[in-house]
């Protein structure tokens, strides 16, 4: 009997894809985690997608499926997408890690892209952004503009990503103020507008005069503006939510990655890969430098400079940890591995790891 | 001029019946009234909606995945509810069995047995009453309203899941991401057919099955359903009213318990921050919608798992919004309740008659 079923489905598997394979335009799609109007991560990575429907139009259709819970719901949202005919799925989640993997398995003939992730195979490929390499540049402006030497940082889940991007702001920071202080609350979430405003909040009544932010609303920036202090947009340039409190903005630009990688299908030439792409690529990039005196975004674009030629390198040594052990030295700097997996905190971040 | 309810002498034993069918009937007019607002053929998108969901034996196969957490965990709340006990917090139930049945494969990785699977379980079931058990416990000796506690227990549960992922229970392998190993194939549920439906999906089929002889049949269930139909009369019949808060907790709260495990060892296949996108909280508006009856609850599973669906052939097909499914499912309540209030009062327009009378408007 369960052979029988098992039977029955497949054919009705075949013949669901056979039904959907006429279309000659590749189809592409997307699954988003939040939805396409947060203006931060799922906002951006739909601007890729636009570009890519712009650039290639004539040769691909896009489709994608917003506010996607992590979890069995993502493993079902993207078989569906493949059901549909999608040829090119982008997953742009780290919780949709397992899930892409596992439909991957189901369907050899599809080429996935997963968003942040470290799993890959045959037709799963991985990209994510150096955006530690922008937190370096505003934890220095954080660092000149502040007058009271504390920022406050709100930030989403523990994970290496989010602690790189705290440590990168922090040496940045230190470049400048050796003695500069950030404070960290943890919302453990990655949209959660009125959890992220209250973190804003509180962090300010600490004297805090800076919010930087991990999130992907633009809560904690409009909290910055409203309570008079200044800040740092997330994923796009939220200037319009903050005209007086955004000094500068890290810019995720996905497009050019997502119609490299389409046209790469479209060739035929497309294979499984590890992107990790910075300021040098023009992946990450950073919004016009406001509010700030001359000197100051002088010396954030010099900086930026640096970083996009490879003159500096945001984690070069010596870096301590909080405990006070140094973990590289002078003249050295540190390698992707580390910075995959990086779960300590450096010397001055006023925060202990949830571990 | 004003706008009242008058208790009504007697409740329609028709309409209660077809009340869930008209609540869904006005569902999906509202539905089509919206998507022509939106500039669509109203037709055409609430077939996508409601039917394309079941028109191919994957998609059956995934809405019975989606189904049968919710009508797990739904059954045990219709019988609680029955009861005049309100057990908010199946949320909870459900994350505490997952994590006492996840224990298992978590804390013995290597042990492969065929104990093992009963063991999770079990454990997963124990889990989700033990957790039922506070709210419980806390009614019958200190009075505390069970809704605040069983709710508020949801987001304790929540936090103990995250500090475990993140913590003591983290994959030492796995890039210090918040997720426990993945269980291997004799710590994981056996799949029925081709897909991803597990026997998660047999053991509601067993649950709905058991509860409707349960309530129709055994002492026990007439107590639960008296007790919650006239309290004075159950007090008067020798019923004890807080072995009834017991039993219902511990049914409820057993069966969300298991949902959470199955879950687990079946699509997810590992503990993870976040494990249910709230089936505890939507089950509530299935044990509603299934009248509080085994058997309607079932068809009421499957309705709800429809509207989870369609809202994603909805955003692919018709690219639509993805909050479609939560203004249908937030519809689809509001009118039950709505029909519910109006098989029990009557909508009256004028002056309210005097105080006299007033003390009878009250609802039961």
């Amino acid at each position: 009997m369960k052979k029988m079923l098992a039977m029955a489905a497949g054919l009705a598997l075949s013949l669901a894809v056979t039904a959907v394979s006429g279309d000659d335009k590749l189809k592409v799609a997307f699954l988003y985690v939040g939805p396409i109007g947060d203006h931060g991560w799922t906002y951006t990575h739909d601007q890729g997608r636009l570009m890519l429907e712009d650039q290639l139009g004539d040769k691909v259709e896009t489709v994608y499926v917003e506010s996607v819970p992590e979890g069995p719901d993502a493993e079902r949202a993207i078989t569906r997408l493949v059901r549909d005919g999608a040829g090119l799925v982008f997953t742009t989640s780290f919780g949709y890690m397992d899930p892409t993997i596992k439909v991957a398995e189901n369907f050899p003939d599809v080429k996935f892209e997963h968003a942040t992730g470290y799993k890959r195979s045959d037709n799963v490929s991985t990209y994510i952004a150096r955006f530690y390499e922008g937190r370096y540049v505003i934890g220095q402006i954080a660092a000149k503009m502040s007058k009271s030497g504390v920022a406050g940082y709100v930030a989403s889940f523990p994970i290496p990503e989010v602690v790189r991007g705290i440590n990168a702001f922090m040496l940045g920071a230190q470049s400048v103020n050796p003695d500069f202080k950030v404070k960290v609350v943890w919302v453990n979430s990655w949209f959660d507008p009125g959890k992220e405003k209250d973190a804003a909040e509180v962090m300010i009544g600490q004297g805090a005069d800076i919010i930087a932010q991990h999130t992907d609303s633009t809560a904690p920036i409009q909290t910055a503006q409203e309570k008079g202090v200044l800040g740092f947009g997330q994923a796009s340039d939220m200037i319009h939510f903050a005209p007086k409190a955004q000094l500068t903005s890290i810019i995720d630009n996905w497009g050019p990655y997502y119609v490299a990688r389409t046209q790469a299908v479209l060739d035929g030439s497309w294979e499984s890969s590890d992107t990790w792409d910075g300021m040098a690529e023009g992946m990450v990039v950073m919004a016009p430098f406001t509010n700030m005196p001359d000197d100051v975004a002088a010396m954030a674009a010099d900086t930026t400079e640096k970083i996009r030629s490879g003159a500096m390198h945001p984690f070069a040594g010596p870096i301590y940890r909080q405990d006070g052990e140094m973990v590289i030295g002078e003249g050295e700097h540190l390698d992707d591995g580390v910075l995959l997996g990086m779960n300590w905190y450096v010397k001055g971040v006023d925060d202990e790891l949830p571990q | 001029m004003r706008l009242w309810l008058e208790q009504r002498p007697e409740r329609s034993r028709a309409m209660s019946v077809i009340s869930p069918l008209i609540a869904i009937a006005l569902t999906v007019i509202a539905g089509a009234i919206i998507f022509a607002a939106s500039g669509l053929d109203p037709l055409r998108a609430l077939f996508i909606y409601f039917v394309e969901p079941v028109t191919t034996l994957w998609s059956i196969e995934e809405l019975i995945v989606k189904t049968a957490p919710l009508v797990l965990i739904g059954v045990g709340l219709a019988v609680c509810f029955r009861a005049n006990i309100w057990n908010i917090g199946a949320e909870g139930q459900l994350t505490v069995g997952a994590i006492a049945g996840a224990s298992v494969p978590i804390l013995a990785p290597h042990w492969d047995s065929f104990l093992v699977l009963p063991l999770m379980l079990l454990l997963g079931t124990l889990g989700g009453m033990a957790w039922a058990a506070v709210p419980a416990l806390l009614r019958n000796r200190f009075g505390v309203n069970e809704i605040l506690t069983s709710l508020m227990l949801v987001y304790v549960a929540q936090y103990l899941l995250d500090w475990l992922v993140r913590g003591p229970w983290r994959d030492p392998g796995g890039y210090n991401f918040p997720e426990s190993i993945e269980f291997q194939a004799w710590q994981s549920l056996p799949t029925l057919g081709a897909g991803r439906v597990h026997l998660g999906a047999l053991l509601a089929l067993i649950a709905v099955a058991l509860l409707f002889v349960f309530m129709a049949r055994t002492l026990k269930g007439f107590e639960i359903r008296v007790s919650g139909e006239a309290p004075r009369a159950a007090a008067f019949g020798g019923f004890s009213r807080s072995r009834t808060v017991w039993l219902c907790f511990g049914i409820s709260g057993g069966l969300a318990g298991l949902a959470g495990i199955c879950e687990v060892a079946g699509p997810v296949g590992q503990l993870q921050p976040s494990i249910s996108p709230g089936y505890g909280f939507i089950a509530i508006i299935v044990a509603f919608l299934g009248r509080l009856n085994p058997v309607v609850v079932l068809l009421a599973g499957l309705v709800l798992g429809i509207s989870y669906l369609g809202g994603e052939s909805a955003q692919i097909v018709l690219g639509i919004s993805g909050k479609t499914t939560q203004v249908f499912q937030g519809m689809l309540l509001f009118f039950i309740l709505a029909c519910d209030t109006l098989i029990r009062y009557r909508l009256r327009f004028g002056r309210r008659p005097g105080a006299g009378t007033a003390g009878a408007e009250q609802a039961p």
